[in-house]
């Protein structure tokens, strides 16, 4: 039996990525497209939001792997200082734009649905300025990695970022909350007192859409690291040519 | 350690190592405030406590970009880091960086708080929020100037780097002023806002000497 430490090898990795990938997509966009068909068509309009609430399908599952993917750069970037393996810091790097993608549609679908129900695109709401404090995380992240030419001091100053970042990412988080009071709903789907809000007619869907973004962006992320991990490739070939 | 600061500090008085800079560019910021937001006292009496935060934090952040630039440049960084343990010289620049713009900044802000109406109630947990926050703000930007030493031309990405990294200080520090402003009880966010400073203070350094050590590697 391997250890687990051994698929994050570039070439192990390439080769259960490369069998897995094809089941991701299928589970990602299959997931996807059911949860968010099921919601749009096949269930009833909220007696109070209307139609709106149907928005819950994108909004709250960009959500949820907006923070996951910022959780997931953090975990990666341990990995990394602790066990310096290359994939690692790779998947980092390609989770962040995907992470920065979902936090953007967290927004954008978050202002269309805050417009008729809030009677506002935007107000300075803690959950609505967290969520605009981790895009600027990301930014950075994403920015730095761009600035640094060489890989290895690369994936070592954003995998510190990452940290330090996640750090004040969960500060600033509370300090919203200390800074101004709420107008966003408390969540949906509590994991840890089980009282959902939500009847299961919108929460089945929405459960799928949920699983389904899960996959999906898992899939996009390894396309992307796979992606870095041939550029490096074709890379080291020209500097041998 | 001590011969380090004593050398950071003379540096930055004398070589125009922007410690005027900064210390005019904080002032120049409250001064445009009126121009763009109007002249009447009361609403600039409103906005006091948050503009001379918000021209503190980009004081600090003007002034980062030389923490370690220079001394990276022509290799003084590597002298130092063989005599002495590179958290021991980002806690030394760190501090030197805050005596020569937030502690002068601390002072100067309540004066120029005259300028924007700002009560005189206001004037002491002004003084003091900017005292007891601007240690954070340093020691994050000693952070994010480690990691972007080896960047050419990194100012801008600093910037993008370290403004996130300030907005717990900024919304503690604004708190206080603006609470102490409105005659309201503010030693809730002073103590919160001392408590990330000396958290900072003391963790900072690790993890800029980390940085800077991956980069001079």
């Amino acid at each position: 039996m391997r250890s687990l430490w051994e698929y994050a090898n570039p070439r192990l990795f390439m080769n259960w990525t490369g069998k897995a990938l094809p089941l991701l997509w299928v589970l990602g966009l299959g997931l996807t497209a059911l949860g968010l068909v099921w919601g749009f068509f096949f269930t009833g309009d909220d007696f109070r939001m209307g139609s709106t609430v149907k928005i819950i399908y994108i909004h709250v599952p960009a959500a949820l792997m907006a923070i996951n993917g910022y959780f997931l750069m953090f975990v990666a970037a341990l990995i990394w200082l602790i066990r310096r393996q290359p994939v690692t810091a790779l998947v980092g790097r390609a989770a962040a734009p995907v992470g920065l993608t979902m936090t953007v549609i967290g927004l954008l679908t978050g202002a269309i649905w805050g417009q008729p129900m809030w009677g506002t695109w935007w107000a300075w709401d803690p959950r609505l300025t967290s969520f605009l404090i981790l895009a600027l995380f990301y930014l950075g992240y994403i920015a730095l990695w761009e600035a640094i030419s060489d890989p290895e001091l690369a994936a070592d100053l954003t995998s510190m970022l990452a940290i330090v970042g996640s750090v004040f990412a969960v500060l600033s988080r509370y300090a919203a909350r200390f800074w101004n009071q709420g107008l966003h709903q408390g969540t949906s789907v509590p994991v840890a007192t089980g009282n959902r809000t939500v009847d299961d007619v919108f929460f089945i869907p929405l459960a799928i859409s949920m699983v389904g973004f899960f996959f999906l962006f898992v899939a996009i992320t390894l396309v992307r690291a796979r992606t870095e991990v041939r550029a490096r490739r074709v890379r080291v070939l020209e500097a041998k040519a | 350690m001590i011969a380090l600061l004593l050398r950071d500090l003379r540096l930055a008085v004398r070589a125009g190592g922007g410690f005027g800079l900064g210390l005019a560019f904080f002032a120049i910021i409250v001064i445009m405030t009126p121009f763009a937001v109007g002249p009447s006292p009361a609403g600039l009496a409103a906005l006091a406590p948050g503009i001379l935060w918000l021209a503190a934090l980009l004081a600090v952040l003007l002034t980062l970009d030389r923490l370690f630039a220079l001394d990276a440049e022509d290799g003084t960084l590597e002298q130092l880091a063989l005599t002495l343990p590179l958290e021991a010289v980002v806690f030394a620049k760190s501090l030197s960086h805050w005596l020569t713009t937030g502690a002068v900044l601390a002072l100067l802000g309540p004066l120029l708080g005259v300028l924007l109406s700002l009560p005189i109630t206001g004037m002491v947990p002004l003084f003091l929020a900017l005292l007891l926050g601007t240690p954070a703000l340093s020691f994050i930007g000693a952070f994010g100037a480690s990691l972007t030493v080896a960047v050419k031309r990194g100012g801008l990405l600093l910037s993008l780097l370290v403004l996130p990294l300030y907005i717990p200080t900024l919304i503690f520090g604004a708190s206080v002023a603006s609470r102490g402003a409105a005659g309201l009880d503010y030693t809730q966010p002073l103590a919160l806002l001392s408590a990330l400073s000396l958290a900072c203070v003391a963790a900072m350094p690790f993890a800029a000497a980390a940085a800077l050590r991956a980069s001079l590697r």
